[in-house]
């Protein structure tokens, strides 16, 4: 990936600013989600609750199906790779989708190293807990990162643990004396040069949208006024009541984040929220967020 | 309050900002010295002399236009002068003609096909110049770009490159279907605040500003310290 196109990649991500990326399984949902106003379409074989409920091996999914949704919608179309699986990769760039989640809701292929995303043309999104994790992402080449919430849980406690995390990490940058920041990089383990540039910005580099865990028009607006670019929801739609009433809401509390009145009117009467999953509750070899470091 | 205020030309220049590259186009007003406002709510339209809709996704953008009643706000104030630029989901909002789909505001004659290219991996930059607008070469960001097919009589092409046409004029409305905010490029957001009847700095006569960054919208969104 040269230079020219990896800021093409960024700045799709910065086109999606603002807007709610939905996990859908087939073209049905795919237009519904598109109807409501998605800004793109994650194609996925199963959301991320029924991954964790059926167990397993989870990977990237039915070339066919992905590519079915490719041709019903004209927004953008996501699609998850294995973390370390580089020919899944390969398969999505030949698939010509817009954009791939190296993701740890699917079983990772490699436990050592994710993808050298710099050798694809196609723009890559990546999950992270906290700023370190985030610029080793971009230093492989993601051109967008999203917090690494508890996928499948409608839990966001996670996903605003990490926001939280990058933030507080960002400040800390921003104020510190510039000789402070070898040794914070070291010990975060963040690339030293993606460090000074995040220091000078006071941001990180990329787009930055939330994942993991958001249920309601109010996690979405939660999320943003955290200081998320946009927000992805995977399970929350499909497996709440209303998917169509519910996919509507979140897509206007996202763009009406910062105005209570507006959140409101998106919260009443949507029914059932899908069901919640605490985290204490889940075994700990069950945390996706643990995959990838 | 005295009665001039009411009477006021309008003079500010304000970017939809519902969804997309807001912040890019806002920090473009910004080195051109204008005065600019966000534009989410209908009592924002007030004194705006011209409005930006920014890239993003055009159904969302669609859709947030209609369910905050926000649409036949922006008509009636373009009905009282209001000039109005669409770059790439923008300019497929204000088309009259959408390939395959239903047009939204419908205030330029012209057809556009959405995702004219293919997918991200066609999107491309380029440059050419735009007569109009300067006699230095523009550079040219398409984005999972829109192609505009036709135009009707009283369009103005500004610039056709191959097939299809990527920028276009009438009296009140601009469109691009490349985004001139991605770019360190002043030039076009300084046509269009010409044609608003606004009076952007004068010193940035260069097409190409040299501290530009892709990174200098983030000026505005930075983490709150």
């Amino acid at each position: 990936m040269d230079a020219k196109r990896y800021e093409l990649n960024v700045q799709l991500a910065q086109m999606l600013k603002g807007g709610v990326i939905m996990d859908v399984t087939n073209v049905e949902q795919a237009k519904l989600a598109e109807e409501a106003g998605a800004v793109a379409v994650m194609a996925l074989e199963r959301v991320p609750s029924d991954i964790r409920k059926d167990g397993g091996v989870a990977r990237m999914s039915d070339p066919a199906m992905i590519a079915e949704i490719k041709k019903a919608v004209s927004i953008p179309v996501m699609a998850k790779a294995r973390i370390g699986h580089f020919v899944e990769a390969q398969l999505l760039e030949a698939l010509r989708i817009d954009y791939i989640d190296e993701s740890e809701v699917l079983t990772p292929a490699d436990e050592e190293c994710h993808i050298d995303k710099t050798k694809f043309s196609i723009p890559f999104v990546c999950g992270a807990r906290n700023l370190g994790e985030a610029l080793r992402r971009i230093g492989e080449g993601a051109a967008m990162i999203r917090t690494k919430g508890e996928a499948g849980t409608g839990n966001v406690v996670e996903a605003v643990r990490h926001m939280r995390a990058m933030n507080r990490e960002i400040r800390q940058l921003a104020q510190m004396p510039v000789e402070e920041v070898t040794g914070f990089a070291k010990n975060n383990g963040m690339p030293y040069e993606l460090a000074l540039r995040v220091k000078e910005l006071g941001r990180l580099p990329v787009v930055n949208f939330a994942a993991g865990g958001i249920a309601t028009p109010a996690d979405a607006a939660l999320m943003m006024q955290l200081g998320c670019d946009g927000v992805f929801v995977g399970s929350g739609i499909f497996k709440s009541a209303d998917p169509a009433l519910r996919a509507r809401a979140i897509v206007k509390a996202t763009a009406y984040f910062n105005d209570p009145q507006k959140v409101l009117e998106a919260s009443i009467g949507l029914g059932e929220a899908m069901p919640g999953l605490e985290i204490g509750q889940i075994p700990p070899e069950q945390i996706l967020a643990k995959r990838g470091w | 309050m005295s009665l001039h205020l009411f009477r006021h030309k309008p003079d500010l220049m304000g970017v939809l900002d519902l969804q997309g590259g807001v912040h890019e186009h806002l920090e473009h007003l910004e080195r051109l010295g204008l005065p600019y406002k966000r534009v989410k709510q209908a009592e924002d339209f007030t004194n705006l002399a011209g409005l930006i809709i920014p890239g993003g996704e055009s159904t969302c953008l669609a859709r947030l236009l209609n369910i905050f009643e926000l649409k036949d706000v922006m008509l009636q104030h373009h009905r009282r002068g209001m000039k109005i630029w669409g770059t790439c989901a923008g300019a497929i909002l204000l088309a009259d003609k959408v390939l395959g789909e239903k047009a939204c505001l419908g205030l330029i004659d012209m057809e556009i096909e959405r995702n004219g290219f293919g997918s991200q991996l066609d999107s491309f930059k380029s440059e050419a110049v735009i007569n109009a607008v300067s006699n230095d070469p523009i550079p040219l960001t398409f984005i999972r770009a829109p192609k505009i097919i036709r135009v009707g009589k009283d369009v103005h092409v500004l610039l056709q490159i191959d097939d299809y046409i990527a920028a276009a004029e009438s009296d009140s409305i601009l469109v691009t279907v490349f985004h001139p905010e991605l770019t360190g490029c002043l030039a076009l957001h300084r046509y269009f605040a010409l044609k608003c009847g606004l009076n952007p700095a004068a010193e940035n006569r260069s097409a190409v500003h040299k501290n530009w960054e892709n990174s200098s919208w983030m000026q505005l969104a930075r983490i709150a310290s």
